[in-house]
C-alpha cells in the first residue's frame, strides 16, 4: 500500500504540492488527472526521488516505510518505478547493456544472484516480443533516434523486467498514436496482478479507455480535490478542467 | 625603451630546455648512421630550434602547452637496450596483447624485432633505408601544414630508429600491423621514432600503435601516412605510458583521391602529452575520420592538436574528441579546418566535448575554421560541462547507485568516440583501458 500524507513541496521557492493526500491500495490502478501545471509531474518526480524538489512536509509510505529518506536508487530498489514522460536518450550506452546493468543492480540490492547471459537474453526477448520491440531497437543506443512510441515502449519494457511493486506512469500516452497506445496499454495491463499498484498520470481520458482505473483522482493546485471511480474520468472529458482551476484558487 | 632593452639581449637566447637539447644533439651526432642528406636534415632541424627557441605559451599554437617548460628536463636519447632487456620488455608488453597481428617492436626507441610481413607488405628498417638513401625517404614530410612544427623538428634532429611500411597497389594486408613501443629503465630518457606508411592505390591496411612502459620516458614519435588513390587505412594509437612520462606524438596523412583514412587515439597513461594530427587532402573526394579519447586526472596535462587541410574538392572530414578531466588535470583541444579556394563541396565536421568531473579540472577548447571556398559545409562544436543531472537521475531511478550511474555515463561518453574503431579487438581493448582509467580516477 502507498500512502501519501500531507505532502508539501517547493521548487525554487514556488509551492507546487500543497498538502497532498493519496492512498493507493495493493493491486489498485489509481489515475490522476488534472490541468497543466496542477503538479502531476512533480508528484511523480518527488515519489521517484528527484533532488531538485524541496519537501517541506509530509510523508510517502511504501508498505509503511517512509521512502522520502531514501536515495532515488534505493527507492527503485524498494520497488518504485517511474515511467518517464520524456525518456532520456543516452548516446554510447547500448540498450542491452543498460538493461543488464539495471536488472543486475536491482538483483544485487535484493541479495539475489545476477542473471546468466542466456537467462537475461531470454527474459528480455520474452518481454520485448510482447511490446513489439524488435532486435534492432535493442541493439541501438538507449532511446537514441527512437520515435516517441518506441521510447514509451522501452519504458514499459524496463518496467516489465524490473517487476516493481509500485508503477508510476507519467503522461505515458503523450505523443502516442492509437496503435502505440494500444501496445503500451496491453503491456501495462499484463503487469496487473492484483498485488502491484499503479499510479497513472494523464491529462486526457483516452488512456483510461485502455488502462481502466479502479479510482480516479482530480488534482488541482497541488492537491487532490476530488476522487471517484472510473466514471469520473468520463465526466471530466465532457466538462473539462475549468471548474477545478477556479475551485481551488 | 623597449628597443634598447631588446638590443641588449643575445640574438638567440637559449633556455635550459634548448641548452640541454643542443648538448644532447652534439653528443649524439658522432654515432648517427645516416647519409649526407640525412645529416643535413638533422642539422637544419636543430638549427631551427637553436635559432627560434622551443615554442612556448606566447606562440599561438602552443598557448596551452608550453613545450619549453615541458622539456626543461629534456633527457638524453636512450642507448640501444641489450638483448636481455629487449626480450623482457617484449615478453611483458600487455597493451593489445590479445590482438592477432604482425608485431614490430621498439624498446627504448630502438627497433628490436619485426615479424614476417604479410603478403603484399614490406617492412624496411629505417636505419637501412637511411644508409641506402632509399627512394621511399622522398615521401617524408609530405604534409605541408606540418612543416616547421617543433615536435617534428625534434623528431628529425634526434631520429633514432623507425620503419618504412609499404603496401603494394591493390593488396589488402591480411593481418593488422602492431607497432609496439615499450620503454624500460630506471632514469628518464628520450626516444625519437619515425614510421612512414605508404599504402598504394587501392590497398588497405590496419595498423595499431601502442606505447607502454615502466619509466618516465620522453618519447617523440612521428607516424606519416601516404595514401594512394582509393587506399584505406585504419590506425589506432594507445598511450599507456608510465606515470611521469611526457608523450609527444605526431600523425600526418596525405590522402589520395577517394581514399579513406581513420585514426583514433586514446590517452590513458603518462603525465603530460601532446598528440598532433596533420591531414592533407591531395586527391578529390577523400574521407577522413579522426577521433580521440583522453582520460586524465591528478596534475596531468593532455593536448590534442589537429590541422585538416582541404586543398581539393569533395573532401570529407569527421572529427570527434572526448575528454574526461578529473582532479586538477588540464585538457587541451585545438582543431583547425582549412578549406582552400579550390576545395569546393568540402564537408567538414569537428566536435570536441569535455566532461569536467572535479572542481579543479580545466579544459581549453579551441576550434577554428578557415574557409576560402564558397560552396562548403563545415561545422564545429566544442562543449565543456559536468555530468548531466537529468541523465544521472534517470539511471538512479532505475536502481543504479550514484557511482555506478556516473561510471556508466562516463563510459558512454568516451564510448561514442571509441565506437569509431572498426576493428573489434582493438575497440574492446581500448574500451577496457578507458574503463579501467575511469574506475581509477582521483
Amino acid at each position: 500500500m502507498i500512502e501519501i500524507k500531507n505532502l508539501v513541496v517547493e521548487i525554487e521557492g514556488n509551492r507546487i504540492l500543497n498538502g497532498l493526500d493519496l492512498t493507493v491500495n495493493d493491486g489498485e490502478v489509481a489515475a490522476i488527472m488534472g490541468p497543466n501545471g496542477s503538479g502531476k509531474s512533480t508528484l511523480s518526480y518527488v515519489i521517484a526521488g528527484k533532488e531538485d524538489y524541496e519537501v517541506l512536509d509530509g510523508e510517502i509510505l511504501l508498505d509503511g516505510q517512509n521512502i522520502l529518506e531514501l536515495e532515488a536508487n534505493e527507492r527503485a530498489q524498494s520497488g518504485v518505478f517511474l515511467a518517464f514522460q520524456y525518456p532520456l536518450e543516452i548516446p554510447g550506452v547500448a540498450t542491452m547493456s543498460f538493461l543488464k546493468a539495471i536488472l543486475n543492480a536491482q538483483l544485487k540490492a535484493r541479495g539475489e544472484a545476477e542473471l546468466s547471459t542466456p537467462d537475461f537474453l531470454r527474459r528480455v526477448r520474452g518481454a520485448a516480443d510482447k511490446l513489439q520491440i524488435d532486435q534492432d531497437m535493442l541493439k541501438r543506443a538507449l532511446n537514441v533516434g527512437f520515435s516517441g512510441g518506441e521510447k514509451k515502449r522501452m519504458e514499459i519494457l524496463q518496467m516489465a523486467l524490473l517487476e516493481p511493486r509500485f508503477c508510476i506512469l507519467d503522461e505515458t500516452d503523450s505523443g502516442l498514436d492509437i496503435d502505440a497506445l494500444r501496445i503500451v496499454s496491453e503491456g501495462v495491463n499484463a503487469l496487473r496482478d492484483g498485488k502491484r499498484s499503479f499510479l497513472v498520470i494523464t491529462h486526457y481520458q483516452r488512456l483510461l479507455n485502455h488502462i481502466v482505473p479502479d479510482t480516479v483522482h482530480v488534482m488541482s493546485k497541488g492537491r487532490i480535490v476530488r476522487s471517484g471511480g472510473k466514471e469520473l474520468a468520463l465526466e471530466l472529458e465532457a466538462s473539462g478542467y475549468a471548474d477545478y482551476e477556479t475551485e481551488a484558487a | 625603451m623597449s628597443t634598447e632593452a631588446a638590443s641588449t639581449l643575445p640574438a638567440a637566447r637559449l633556455f635550459p630546455a634548448e641548452e640541454r637539447l643542443v648538448e644532447h644533439f652534439r653528443n649524439l651526432k658522432p654515432d648517427l648512421p645516416d647519409d649526407e642528406s640525412g645529416r643535413l636534415r638533422r642539422d637544419a632541424a636543430i638549427a631551427r630550434i637553436e635559432r627560434d627557441g622551443l615554442p612556448n605559451r606566447r606562440v599561438e599554437e602552443w598557448k596551452y602547452t608550453d613545450l619549453r617548460t615541458l622539456l626543461r628536463e629534456a633527457a638524453a636519447p636512450a642507448p640501444r637496450p641489450d638483448a636481455r632487456v629487449a626480450e623482457t620488455a617484449r615478453a611483458d608488453a600487455r597493451v593489445l596483447a590479445e590482438l592477432e597481428a604482425v608485431r614490430i617492436d621498439f624498446v627504448n626507441g630502438h627497433l628490436v624485432a619485426a615479424g614476417d610481413a604479410p603478403a603484399g607488405v614490406t617492412i624496411l628498417p629505417l636505419a637501412r633505408a637511411l644508409e641506402e638513401s632509399h627512394p621511399a625517404l622522398a615521401d617524408f614530410d609530405a604534409v605541408e601544414v606540418a612543416r616547421g612544427n617543433a615536435l617534428i623538428d625534434l623528431n628529425t634532429a634526434f631520429l633514432g630508429d623507425g620503419v618504412i611500411v609499404h603496401v603494394s597497389a591493390g593488396r589488402q594486408a591480411g593481418a593488422p600491423l602492431h607497432l609496439r613501443l615499450v620503454n624500460r629503465g630506471e632514469a628518464p630518457f628520450a626516444t625519437a621514432v619515425r614510421v612512414l606508411v605508404i599504402v598504394e592505390k587501392g590497398a588497405a591496411l590496419t595498423i595499431a600503435e601502442s606505447h607502454e612502459g615502466d619509466v618516465a620516458a620522453q618519447p617523440n614519435t612521428l607516424v606519416e601516412f601516404v595514401l594512394g588513390d582509393g587506399a584505406k587505412v585504419e590506425h589506432v594509437r594507445i598511450n599507456a605510458e608510465a606515470a611521469g612520462a611526457l608523450a609527444l606524438s605526431t600523425v600526418t596523412a596525405m590522402l589520395g583521391a577517394e581514399s579513406n583514412f581513420r585514426s583514433v587515439n586514446l590517452v590513458a597513461g603518462g603525465s603530460a602529452s601532446r598528440h598532433q594530427v596533420f591531414l592533407a587532402y591531395g586527391g578529390e573526394n577523400a574521407h577522413a575520420t579522426v577521433a580521440g579519447v583522453t582520460v586524465i586526472s591528478g596534475e596531468e596535462h593532455a593536448d590534442t592538436t589537429l590541422v585538416v587541410d582541404h586543398a581539393v574538392p569533395g573532401g570529407e572530414s569527421r572529427e570527434l574528441f572526448k575528454t574526461v578531466i578529473d582532479g586538477d588535470a588540464t585538457g587541451v583541444f585545438q582543431g583547425k579546418i582549412i578549406v582552400r579556394q579550390d576545395a569546393q563541396k568540402t564537408d567538414g565536421r569537428m566536435m570536441s566535448a569535455a566532461l569536467l568531473v572535479s572542481p579543479g579540472a580545466t579544459m581549453n577548447n579551441k576550434p577554428e575554421l578557415e574557409i576560402w571556398a564558397d560552396d562548403v559545409q563545415c561545422a564545429h562544436g566544442a562543449t565543456c560541462g559536468e555530468l548531466d543531472e537529468e541523465l544521472l537521475f534517470y539511471l538512479k531511478a532505475r536502481g543504479l547507485p550514484q557511482a555506478e550511474a556516473a561510471a556508466l555515463l562516463l563510459q558512454a561518453f568516451v564510448g561514442e568516440a571509441l565506437e569509431l574503431v572498426s576493428d573489434e579487438t582493438m575497440r574492446e581493448a581500448m574500451n577496457a583501458l578507458a574503463v579501467k582509467r575511469l574506475e581509477n580516477r582521483s
